[in-house]
């Protein structure tokens, strides 16, 4: 039912996507979500990897107490749970601000075409 | 059996009738809205995906109910009521992986994909092989994931009706799984995408009450509540520091190393969740979805910290493991001992409520992966691999349906036989699992030109094999009397979760099947997936 239906309707020949991919305006698109998301990513996995290495082989710096009870083990577990929140509404920002209307472009240039 | 196991059982006999009558209500509330879903499911794409009709808001509720099964709210309070600081990870893991989701998966994929996980894959590469592995993939992650919730209902049925309960056990797990294949093959997506809405709400408002009646107990004072939890825990200082669990010697710390990896790296690979991003219209939609789940998950993985050091410090290790010994029970003990204590009626009370959501909780999530897995056969295996397309859709969602007959009963049969694991360390396989098969082809497939079919095929089954064959070989199944087959020894791998081997040869073997591969990689299908998946165009 639906092995091709990607293929059927595009009616500006077989070439148009290339063409769309291949322009100034795609290659902006595609920095505005790339050299935002990859380098982000590997940072809070970074982060986050530093958290689960610093449990484990960092045990007496972790074990600090900062605060009664609370020791910097328990602070970084929050300070995850922090950025996890900041990043989520930081890419979302740049998204709506930088992704948003440069794909809505495009999309309307091909809906246009069709 | 304890004296406070007793009193349980003795207060949940007297108030069984409640917990009954709470959780009767639920099922026949969502019955009721599945009923009235089905309805208004006409063609497949209201059967797969609840005709892509639900805001951002309700989409972002439903994937928190889909998310937060029995293995985060029995699972994680155990982990941390049992082990301290070492549970938590759980917590922190399995909210962190969500940012994977959002900035890499969830909108290419809503832009450029129907119903399934495979539909991103197939996009240019060959459907059939690709479409089998990811099927295949989809139902051994979905299977694990099933496994680990009917692990959870089994606790729970034990701890309210005793040791007598094996027969009650049976007949609870066997209705659970009754249950949820009503609701997938009645309700489709739309029914199924309320039941978790419904259920969400409950989780979260139970974990709450809990939570304000934990923290008011010890002046809303989280150093106290540590220092209490590390006191009644036996074990000190070293309950609040990290390595109770994992810290003993190098292979267990490899082993912490290993979860944490599979935990933030499997969400976005795992395919109940992914078809959850088909339910809203946009991309634009799908993001504020995932912002909310991020939202309400990490404000209810928050609360796990006093539902986990909570049932350390009021109910003990001791009554925990007594009543369950993976620690699948302390949240609902919890509940009773702040409701006022075993014998009293709010204890009774509250057992009961916290009971009947965590039944809810499990029923939803099964119902959310068996949708997918029975969507997955139905749509990649079934219509586009045996049928090879040459089918109607009424016929593929009636596969859909008897395909989720068989995975409840699948289901059911597993849930009986297994009960003696934690319910969070089950659910971490599933997520290495599907760390190790899915997510590298997911992310190749988008972001990687050069990707091709063997390089997919080579990904998946490379990844799914050698998780679930390292499972396999690990101590969760054999070599010590914490074990699934306690009397056997075939633990030749020292890691419980696979996550550290398996999801690295997942991403090289994607890498590695592409440069040997002598198929081409299609750039002109690359270009189109490209195009769609940033703008778009054209998205179903």
């Amino acid at each position: 039912m639906d092995s091709a239906p990607h293929t059927a309707e595009g009616q500006g020949g077989p070439d148009r996507f290339t063409d769309v991919q291949s322009s100034e305006e795609f290659a902006e698109l595609r920095r505005a979500q790339r050299s935002f998301a990859f380098p982000l990513t590997v940072a809070f996995i970074a982060w986050y990897l530093l958290y689960v290495l610093l449990s484990n082989y960092a045990g007496g710096f972790m074990d600090i107490k900062v605060a009664g009870n609370i020791n910097i083990a328990f602070v970084f577990g929050l300070a995850q749970f922090l950025t996890t929140f900041l990043i989520a509404w930081w890419y979302s920002r740049h998204a709506a601000r930088r992704i948003d209307p440069k794909a809505e472009a495009i999309k309307e240039r091909l809906e246009g075409d069709a | 059996m304890t004296t406070s196991q007793q009193l349980a059982v003795a207060a949940a006999s007297e108030h069984r009738t409640l917990i009954i009558t709470l959780f009767s209500v639920f099922v026949a509330i969502t019955l009721g809205i599945t009923v009235w879903a089905g309805r208004q499911t006409k063609d497949a794409t209201d059967f797969y995906a609840g005709g892509r009709s639900f805001s951002g808001f309700q989409n972002g509720l439903a994937i928190s109910g889909d998310y937060m099964s029995a293995a985060s709210f029995l699972g994680i309070a155990g982990a941390i009521a049992l082990f301290g600081y070492d549970g938590f990870l759980y917590s922190i893991g399995f909210l962190v992986a969500w940012l994977v989701a959002l900035l890499l998966v969830a909108e290419p994929l809503r832009n450029s994909g129907r119903f399934t996980m495979a539909d991103v894959l197939a996009y240019r590469l060959k459907q059939r092989p690709v479409r089998t592995a990811a099927g295949t993939s989809t139902i051994v992650v979905s299977i694990f994931y099933l496994l680990a919730q009917m692990v959870g209902a089994g606790a729970l049925v034990a701890l309210l009706l005793g040791a007598t309960g094996e027969g009650a056990r049976r007949w609870i797990i066997a209705l659970v799984g009754l249950v949820m294949v009503l609701y997938v093959t009645i309700g489709g997506m739309k029914g199924t995408t309320w039941v978790q809405i419904v259920k969400a709400v409950m989780l979260i408002a139970g974990t709450l009450l809990v939570t304000i009646l934990v923290l008011n107990k010890f002046g809303w004072n989280v150093s106290t509540l540590l220092g209490e939890a590390a006191k009644e825990s036996g074990k000190g200082k070293a309950f609040l520091e990290p390595g109770l669990q994992y810290g003993k010697d190098g292979t267990s710390k490899l082993n912490f190393i290993s979860l944490g990896v599979a935990l933030v790296l499997g969400t976005a690979g795992l395919p109940h969740i992914l078809i959850r991003f088909y339910t809203v219209p946009t991309a634009k939609a799908a993001r504020k979805s995932v912002n909310w789940a991020i939202g309400i998950i990490g404000a209810f993985y928050l609360m796990t910290i006093a539902l986990g050091f909570g049932a350390a410090a009021l109910v003990g290790s001791k009554a925990i493991i007594a009543s369950n010994e993976a620690g699948n029970t302390a949240a609902p003990l919890l509940a009773q001992e702040v409701g006022g204590g075993a014998d009293s009626t709010g204890g009774a009370i509250l057992l009961a409520v916290i009971s009947a959501v965590a039944f809810a909780t499990i029923l939803a999530v099964v119902a959310g992966l068996t949708l997918a897995s029975s969507a997955s056969f139905a749509h990649d295996l079934w219509a586009n691999v045996i049928r090879r397309g040459r089918t109607s859709e009424r016929e593929e969602v009636l596969t859909a349906k008897f395909a989720a007959i068989a995975i409840g009963a699948i289901s059911i049969v597993l849930g009986i036989f297994a009960h003696r694991l934690n319910a969070a360390a089950l659910v971490a396989l599933a997520f290495a699992v599907a760390a190790s098969a899915n997510l590298p082809t997911i992310l190749y497939s988008l972001f990687w030109k050069r990707f091709t079919t063997q390089g997919a095929t080579w990904s998946i089954y490379g990844g799914l094999i050698s998780s679930v064959a390292l499972v396999i070989f690990s101590p969760v199944l054999s070599g010590n009397d914490k074990a699934l087959f306690p009397g056997m020894d075939f633990d030749y791998f020292p890691l419980a979760n696979p996550g550290l081997v398996s999801i690295p040869l997942g991403f090289l073997l994607g890498w590695l099947g592409s440069l040997l591969s002598k198929e081409r990689p299609d750039a002109r299908k690359y270009a189109e997936l490209e195009v769609r998946s940033l703008t778009g165009y054209g998205a179903h």
